[in-house]
């Protein structure tokens, strides 16, 4: 079998994202799911003020630069004015379920026609790696240099718990840390790329995400990591798929 | 038997290829490369199957496989 990059990747720049971040390997399955889809000129992202807004310099797509924890919001303006396109808020965990959470919340609640992808990677990356809504219990980071404490820092954002009462379209959790967990990540965004052209509403996939340089260890390690200690405490899978219902 | 092809100008020396690769195709180069970082390179002796691991971890995309 033949592997290329997609043509949707900008191979005349290069994002600046550290060694093994997860985040170019979550932009390269965004446009292999656009390109298998044949939706290229379609898509619009809105990215955000964290190492997300780096996709800026790895995808081609039309996109704008929401302030941060706005973007799912800004992302539902764009799909009200214009419908045709196909529309994607890029935020990290920190800007969609701290600074942003209402946005994403009610986003949800109104059932918005966008999908947004939650770079879950457990911290505040751009900022030094500060204690996120996601940081596991006794996780450190730099903010919890004795880990997090649920007495103290109230216990993490699930937002499969979350949202599980609204009435969403699709809610997914997927993972970046092998090469079939990533090929799972393509497939969700397939299927909520296909779930927006058919108006099902509001579509969020969750993708856990190594943030090597904030764990402090290597980009192995931070694989590894995602597989014993952050996909335990935010399991991957379908939450919700309402299948086909227009909303 | 697969081609890969490297473009290790973009490579930033995570070495996850080198993880995931059943092949052991990748291997560090103890060299740096233009963005500073230790760049990977490749045994030639090993032996490509085009299962495509490889080029869907590299977060930098410097990797292709050809038939
Ligand atoms: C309104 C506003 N508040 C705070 C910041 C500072 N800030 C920049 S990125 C960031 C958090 C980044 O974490 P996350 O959203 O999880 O994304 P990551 O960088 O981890 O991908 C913060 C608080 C900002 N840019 N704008
Ligand atoms: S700080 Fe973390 S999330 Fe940001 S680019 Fe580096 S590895 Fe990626
Ligand atoms: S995965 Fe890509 S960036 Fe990382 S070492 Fe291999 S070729 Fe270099
Ligand atoms: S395609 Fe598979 S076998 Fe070939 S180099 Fe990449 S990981 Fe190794």
């Amino acid at each position: 079998m033949e592997f290329k990059i997609p043509h949707d990747i900008d191979m005349t720049q290069q994002a600046s994202w550290c060694p093994g971040c997860g985040h170019g390997i979550i932009c390269h399955a965004i446009a292999q799911a656009a390109e298998e889809l044949g939706v290229s000129d379609r898509i619009v992202t809105v990215d955000d003020v964290a190492c997300g807004q780096f996709a800026q310099y790895a995808l081609k797509y039309n996109s704008i630069m929401g302030a941060h924890g706005r973007v799912v919001a800004t992302a539902a303006g764009v799909k009200r004015a214009r419908p045709d396109a196909l529309v994607i808020s890029h935020p990290g965990d920190g800007s969609a379920y701290s600074i942003g959470i209402e946005s994403t919340l009610y986003c949800a609640l109104r059932n918005e026609n966008i999908l947004t992808i939650v770079v879950n990677n457990s911290v505040f990356g751009m900022t030094g790696g500060q204690m996120s809504p996601t940081s596991l219990v006794g996780m450190k980071t730099a903010t919890s240099p004795f880990g997090r404490d649920p007495k103290k820092n109230g216990t993490p954002v699930d937002i499969t718990k979350l949202l599980a009462g609204t009435e969403m379209a699709y809610l997914a959790r997927c993972a970046v840390n092998t090469p079939a967990n990533v090929e799972k990540t393509k497939n969700a965004i397939k299927k909520a790329l296909t779930k927006q052209m058919n108006g099902e509403g509001f579509c969020l996939v969750e993708v856990l995400s190594p943030c090597p340089t904030n764990w402090g260890m290597t980009p192995e390690q931070a694989c590894e990591y995602v597989k014993t200690t952050q996909s335990v405490a935010f399991p991957l899978g379908e939450y919700i798929d309402r299948e086909g219902e227009a909303k | 038997m697969a081609k890969v092809k490297l473009d290790t100008s973009r490579c930033k020396g995570c070495f996850l290829c080198v993880k995931v690769c059943p092949k052991g195709v990748f291997v560090p180069s103890k060299e740096l490369g233009e963005k500073g970082f230790e760049m990977v390179c490749m045994d030639e002796s090993k032996e490509c199957v085009g299962c495509g691991s490889c080029f869907k971890m590299c977060p930098d995309y410097c990797i292709e496989i050809e038939e």
